[in-house]
């Protein structure tokens, strides 16, 4: 037990130096948890998807929409269950700062698709009856502190103009993952004017979500839609939902790489911290190994001290930085809510966090020992003199 | 005649600088009876720190064999020697060497971690060796509320506690003033009297070196005559 006490009592011998090296740690291990956090959340969407649902695109890019009367033949391929579709919108809520995703979709089977968007009845009947209604996220509700029957001018990019929508609904997720921070309204709302202001625009949409009725044939589904419309006007490409979701990952796929690299190089600059902390300690600490082994202390005494004394820092800075992960996360989400629907620490992440803090606290020990183990004790004794 | 405790036969000890090879001890032959004190003297860079490391196992001899007791610590292993010196040798620093996180009585403890003594055990024993000392009333001061003297004391008790057969002391007066010496010098005088203690004391102070039996000289690592 007093070697266990030594250990404790040598951590804190400089105690503004071991202060400094855990807090180093603890900004370090918080900056790895919240970069993997920044990543998961890339990877929030692919990882909400349904997987019994496809999602049919223009073949060339997904700019060029594809007509409604898709939807009637694609839904007579075998296996299709349901169609629906959605527009992108890309309006501006008073400011471009205030980014949100909007999307136009068909109000008569849109969220019988997508059950994990959870409205009350009454609020999804208004939204039938209502032409310029809006069903919001509840985050995005909350973010602009909107509520229902509210109104709302978003300002058109891709279709210009200003556009006045009636909130008539507030979805929750069903899910942990769900999406919150969604706009949905009406795409005939949308079409309807388009027919008046730009008739050769109206009659498109952005996306087919295509339901099947057995997730294991999508591959095969997605090749006879997409063969449905081969040497048309509007080729098509269709996908699962999460290899959809998944390709504006890999747009940003440098972005994420660069992320994670990052994230293992802040373990590279944890195990310097305390790498060097250590370094520092063993060596002012030669002559007592020394007064230690001359006592008849043995090898292993000393190993056990140096790695007891690294793993106790590497313990406190990993655990401080996981703590750290919550309020520093909270002010990530707040900043960055408009481009991550969901933004939230996965339990593996602090696993691999405490994982990475302990195994640095192993490594920063190795060289510190070796070199306490490799002075004669008459060389360490004689530094004393 | 007593039997001797530590028997030196023809020890060589060199060091190597480079491919340079510095010889530090030459041909040093003689033994150190049971219940000795024995004072090693000489000038520096005479060979008196390491003829006292050697029999403290902390060094190995280039050539020669070296006993202490019935046993040949010239030939053991770092293991072995390391488990021989927790038993056999109690070390005594010039500069005290306590760890200085440590309580008087947790430095006293430390040797005794080694042995399967429990908790009770060795607080018995710790408390013994402080008192020997005369510091049974400073147990729980750290190192750096001590004075000088006061360290070396415990230092001392540490050395005394786990009862080896030799103590072995490098300039254990040497970073002390005159009263604090004279009160170790008592100690030492006390432990080999009362207590039958083997002292091999390294020192330059000639007045150290009165208080033991028997003085021996080396120069330029050779052992003056007797």
């Amino acid at each position: 037990m007093r070697i266990f006490k030594l250990i404790f009592k040598n951590t804190g011998r400089h105690k503004l130096r071991t202060f400094l090296t855990i807090l180093g740690m603890g900004i370090a291990v918080m900056a790895f948890t919240v970069i993997r956090t920044t990543i998961d959340a890339w990877y929030a969407g692919a990882e909400a998807a349904s997987p019994d649902r496809l999602v049919t695109r223009h073949a060339v890019s997904l700019t060029f929409f594809l007509p409604l009367s898709y939807a009637d033949r694609i839904a007579r391929v075998e296996g299709v269950e349901q169609v629906s579709h959605a527009s992108w919108f890309g309006g501006v809520y008073v400011d471009p700062k205030n980014f949100f995703a909007q999307f136009a979709i068909d109000h008569k089977s849109y969220l019988d698709m997508y059950p994990e968007f959870l409205v009350p009845e009454d609020q999804r009947q208004r939204f039938n009856q209502e032409r310029n209604g809006a069903i919001v996220g509840r985050r995005l509700a909350d973010r602009f502190g909107w509520s229902v029957g509210d109104p709302i001018r978003l300002a058109g990019t891709i279709f210009p103009g200003d556009w006045d929508f009636v909130i008539v609904g507030i979805y929750t997720g069903a899910k942990e993952n769900t999406d919150e921070s969604a706009f949905f309204f009406r795409w005939d709302y949308l079409d309807e004017r388009l027919r008046r202001e730009a008739p050769i625009r109206s009659g498109y949409v952005g996306t087919f979500a295509v339901q099947i009725s057995d997730p294991e044939r999508s591959a095969e589904m997605s090749q006879a839609i997409d063969r449905e419309f081969r040497n048309s006007t509007y080729e098509t490409k269709t996908e699962t939902e999460e290899a959809f979701n998944l390709s504006f990952v890999s747009m940003a796929n440098s972005i994420v790489l660069g992320l994670k690299l990052i994230s293992f190089m802040v373990v590279g600059i944890i195990m310097l911290v305390l790498g060097n902390t250590m370094a520092m300690t063993a060596r002012e600490r030669i002559s007592e190994y020394a007064v230690m082994k001359t006592l008849g202390f043995r090898t292993y005494h000393i190993v056990g001290l140096i790695f007891g004394e690294s793993l106790v820092i590497a313990a406190l800075g990993g655990a401080a930085g996981i703590l750290l992960t919550w309020p520093i996360g909270n002010l990530v989400k707040t900043a960055l809510g408009a481009f991550f629907p969901t933004f939230a620490t996965n339990p593996l992440t602090l696993v691999m966090a405490g994982v990475a803090a302990m195994v640095v606290g192993l490594l920063a020990a190795i060289f510190p020992t070796l070199k306490a183990l490799n002075t004669p004790i008459v060389e360490g004794l004689r530094i004393v003199d | 005649m007593k039997q001797a405790l530590v028997r030196l036969e023809n020890i060589h000890k060199s060091y190597w600088r480079d491919s340079l090879e510095i010889p530090v001890l030459r041909d040093i032959s003689f033994d150190i009876p049971e219940g000795e004190f024995l004072a090693l003297m000489g000038p520096s860079g005479s060979g008196k720190t390491t003829l006292l490391n050697l029999i403290a196992g902390i060094d190995r001899p280039s050539d020669g064999r070296l006993f202490v007791g019935e046993e040949e610590i010239s030939r053991m292993s770092e293991a072995e020697l390391a488990k021989w010196r927790s038993r056999t040798i109690g070390f005594i620093f010039q500069f005290y060497n306590l760890m200085p996180v440590l309580t008087a009585f947790e430095n006293v403890e430390l040797p005794l971690l080694l042995t399967r003594l429990n908790r009770a055990e060795r607080r018995k024993q710790v408390e013994t060796a402080l008192s020997i000392v005369g510091l049974g009333d400073r147990m729980h001061h750290y190192p750096n509320q001590l004075s000088g003297g006061q360290e070396q004391r415990v230092a001392i008790a540490r050395a005394i506690v786990t009862d080896p057969d030799v103590l072995l002391a490098d300039e254990p007066t040497g970073d002390l003033d005159k009263q604090s010496a004279e009160d170790v010098m008592n100690l030492l005088g006390y432990l080999n009297r009362e207590f039958n203690k083997t002292i091999i004391m390294v020192t330059h102070d000639p007045r150290a070196a009165e208080r033991a039996h028997v003085q021996r000289r080396l120069d330029k690592g050779e052992l003056a005559a007797a």
